[in-house]
């Protein structure tokens, strides 16, 4: 178990290594200069010197990554350079959002998925599965930012129980910060959940027919025991797979829903980051979005060795 | 008095008629056979003992255990008798327990489950269980998990768990059908001993006959969803009424006579070959392990030679096979064909592969489904420099299917629309078309029915005497390979421990672990020949 963990975190550590390498190289050492992409073409030659001073670009590529890599290291992410701010505080701020923001709504889909999927998994072919199913369809077809509508509609203008937008922040405690999230929260998970339950659904029939649901049914396990006892656990590696999928999505993919919510997230950040081009933003956001992905995935990793005793030994 | 009756018992899944009529009694103590082909009804009589039947299935008749009607009984009442009063033992061990819980776990499930016993007792009764099913938790922990035991182990996990509360009656579903011979003896010796120790009853499904020969007190023998003769196993034996069960054992030690092979001239020559495979590193800076898989082995197959290769699972059959096709790198020795070495540099040399074919196990999972036959068996023309074309390459595909004993017609169908005989047939069709110098067949008719195989093995023999087939014949099989080959080799981990005449050697075995071998193999029980009638493969 041990060198699994050994072996998962090595190649966590690789590839953070290579991802910073791509990302620096795309950004950095692409075609074209930064200072004068940055700036847009009309810009005053002053300008553009300036910049490329501070941008470092007198500086060897090799020295700029190092620098770079070194500054992240310390939690120095640089400054920016629409914002005139540094950068570290600018993420911490979206941070406080998006990632809380993100665990929220998949604690949601994962708590609608999971019933709604054993559920239709043990109704197979029967009504309730063909509801739920139904259900999930929906909720693949239809965009995030429409249930967001909706529910903006139905229980912020109409029923007036929580705001329609904003950010509360955590300065007042914990509650509000969690109610300005959760018609967010509830808007990302319902397509999630939908795709969940579908994995969850098909795992589980397939472990259903394995020969040893047979064997614990020959053993006097009634169908409910037999499933809750030896086919969630058994199923659960491909819906680990989608709940660390999702999780990424998640944290980067919310552009639209904090737009519609109107929440100071990372997605948006992102997004105007690059609008006003300004690339030490960029950069540095791309960065802590793969380290997100990467650690999530090395979690999952982890989690599947705790799921299934034979990943244990391997390598 | 019975403890399991059957009366009458007769099974519709969704208007498919599967069981019809069937009469079949056990008592206390005894073994009861049931025995067929497949399709015969003989698993389905077993889970209608237990009733696990698929979904849809409808019972009419009576299952009596111990008296009571197991037909009338509400859900609730079958699972508390499931597991407590029958207990049941299925054919796959290495899917039949579940991979994430260990295997005390699952044996004290058993117990738990009826709340027979506290959990401390539970626990004690389950390593009581696992070490007189031969697993001492001194060796065998009961938290181990099922991956970490072979399958002849894990066989004895289900064992442990279907006993566990000394059920009166035990059910095992082709308990052995799985497993290697000399594992095969031992748990077939365990289940005969659990019989006379607990006074259980045994209904045990198996379509090996040698196997009901030794083990059974009586013989039911299905077909089609009927019970077509059954009774006493020695009478039974004596007398076989019905011309099916006649059939079934005249096929099950079905004989052929093969032409004369030409005086040896080598053609297959594999010397001193050494497949190895790295394992991984027990810790973290430790020389990695290595397994040698096929280890030294040294032989000569000669041109129109029969020889055959058997040892149990994991002994390097498949592993020889396979870098004799070239497909798997050796790491020492040299294989070659007419002179001509298999590998040339690192990659397979086509000259030489073109001359080799292979018929594997499974008709069912060797032909893409989407492809019509006569683009099946025509696949091995991409081997030659210039594949035949036009009505050169349909005169082929007619010979070859004919040659097999399909018809010509048969080229535009798929795959599906064949029985698994049939599509045996198919596979020595596709292998013969480009008329190889060497056949190779891998386990090729383990996968069927006797009565197939039997058919199968006429087919091979007529085949030799048409095209002077040359081939390596391997199988876990020994009657099978005491009949198709002239001479054999016995490999046991990696190294071939005996070869020789097939005859000398199954009669005269020179090496302890062959005698093992055949020691374990159970025989076919000796038939009254003088009764036999015309030939019932005939008949049939």
């Amino acid at each position: 178990m041990l060198r699994y963990m050994l072996k998962r975190l090595m190649s966590l550590v690789l590839s953070l290594a290579v991802a910073s390498v791509v990302i620096f190289a795309v950004i950095e050492v692409a075609p074209g200069d930064p200072a004068s992409f940055m700036l847009g073409v009309n810009a005053q030659p002053d300008t553009l010197a300036a910049l490329r001073a501070e941008l470092g670009l007198d500086t060897s590529k090799a020295q700029r990554y190092v620098n770079w890599i070194g500054g992240m290291l310390r939690g120095d992410f640089g400054t920016s350079y629409t914002y005139r701010t540094p950068v570290s505080q600018m993420i911490a701020d979206r941070l406080w959002v998006s990632l809380p923001l993100a665990l929220y709504a998949l604690i949601l889909s994962t708590l609608i998925a999971f019933p709604a999927g054993i559920y239709a998994a043990a109704r197979r072919g029967k009504p309730g599965d063909l509801a739920v199913m139904g259900a999930t369809q929906l909720g693949i077809a239809v965009p995030n930012f429409w249930f967001a509508m909706m529910l903006v509609l139905i229980f912020a203008i109409n029923l007036r129980w929580f705001n329609a937008g904003g950010f509360a922040g955590w300065e007042d405690g914990f509650g509000p910060g969690l109610k300005s999230l959760t018609l967010p929260a509830i808007a990302l998970a319902l397509p999630q959940a939908a795709i969940l339950a579908r994995v969850m659904r098909s795992s589980l029939l397939d472990i259903l027919g394995e020969d040893f649901m047979r064997t614990a049914r020959a053993k006097g396990l009634n169908p409910r025991q037999a499933l809750w006892r030896h086919g969630v656990r058994n199923a659960l590696i491909p819906v680990l797979t989608i709940i660390g999928l999702q999780f990424s999505f998640l944290l980067a993919g919310s552009i639209i829903i904090e737009q519609v919510f109107y929440l100071p997230g990372l997605g948006r950040l992102v997004f105007q980051a690059i609008s006003a081009r300004d690339l030490i933003v960029v950069e540095s956001v791309v960065m802590l979005l793969v380290f997100a992905v990467i650690t999530v995935n090395f979690l999952v990793d982890l989690a599947y060795a705790a799921v299934d005793p034979r990943l244990r030994g391997r390598t | 008095m019975s403890l399991l009756l059957i009366e009458n018992l007769s099974v519709v899944i969704h208007d498919q008629p599967i069981l019809d009529h069937v009469d079949l009694s056990i008592a206390p103590g005894q073994i009861v056979a049931v025995t067929g082909e497949s399709g015969s009804g003989k698993s389905m009589t077993a889970l209608a003992a237990m009733q696990l039947l698929p979904n849809g299935a409808v019972c009419q008749g009576s299952i009596q255990l111990d008296g009571q009607e197991m037909l009338d009984q509400s859900e609730a009442e079958l699972c508390a008798l499931r597991g407590a009063s029958v207990g049941m033992v299925f054919q796959e061990p290495m899917t039949a327990l579940n991979p994430v819980r260990t295997i005390g776990d699952q044996v004290m499930e058993t117990i738990l489950i009826h709340k027979a016993m506290s959990p401390a007792q539970a626990r004690s009764r389950a390593q009581e269980v696992l070490s007189r099913v031969g697993l001492p938790s001194d060796r065998f922990p009961m938290s181990r998990y099922p991956h970490e035991l072979s399958g002849g182990q894990r066989q004895r996990v289900v064992i442990a768990m279907a006993i566990a509360l000394r059920p009166r009656l035990l059910i095992a579903d082709e308990p052995t059908t799985a497993l290697d011979v000399t594992t095969q003896a031992q748990i077939l010796r365990l289940l005969r001993d659990l019989v006379t120790e607990y006074g259980m009853g045994l209904l045990m499904i198996t379509h090996d006959l040698a196997v009901v020969g030794e083990m059974a007190d009586d013989i039911v023998v299905m077909r089609k969803g009927k019970v077509v003769e059954s009774g006493k196993t020695q009478h039974l034996l004596r007398h076989m009424r019905h011309p099916y069960t006649r059939m079934l054992f005249e096929a099950s030690g079905h004989q052929v006579a093969l032409p004369e092979p030409p005086p040896p001239q080598a053609l297959l020559e594999v010397k001193n070959v050494v497949r190895e495979y790295t394992l991984p590193r027990k810790r973290l800076f430790d020389p990695p392990g290595r397994h040698r898989a096929v280890d030294d082995v040294t032989f000569t197959l000669s041109r129109g030679e029969r020889l055959g290769l058997v040892g149990e699972s994991g002994c390097g059959k498949s592993t020889l096979t396979r870098a004799i096709l070239g497909l798997e790198n050796i790491q020492g020795g040299q294989i070659s064909l007419g002179g001509q070495s298999v590998f040339a540099v690192k990659k397979t040399n086509m000259a030489v592969r073109r001359k080799m074919q292979v018929v594997f196990q499974d008709p069912f999972g060797s032909f893409n489904p989407r492809h019509r036959v006569a683009r099946l068996i025509t696949e091995p023309f991409h081997l030659l420099e210039v594949p035949p074309a036009g009505s050169e390459k349909q005169d082929r595909i007619a010979e070859m299917l004919t040659a097999v004993g399909l018809s010509p017609d048969d080229a535009n169908k798929y795959i599906h629309e064949f029985s698994g005989g049939q599509r045996q047939r198919i596979a020595i069709a596709r292998a013969l078309i480009i008329k190889p110098e060497l056949i190779l067949f891998d386990e090729a008719v383990s996968a069927l029915d006797v009565s197939v195989r039997a058919q199968i093995l006429d087919l091979l023999a007529d085949l030799c005497a048409a095209y002077g087939l040359t081939y390596l014949f391997i199988s876990h099989d020994l009657s099978v390979v005491r009949t198709i080959t002239d001479r054999v080799m016995v490999m046991k981990a990696g190294r071939i421990v005996e070869q020789g005449e097939t005859e000398r050697v199954f009669s005269d075995p020179q090496h302890p672990y062959t005698r093992d071998l055949i020691a374990a193999a159970p025989r076919l029980p000796a038939m009254d020949v003088s009764a036999s009638v015309a030939s019932p493969l005939l008949e049939s």
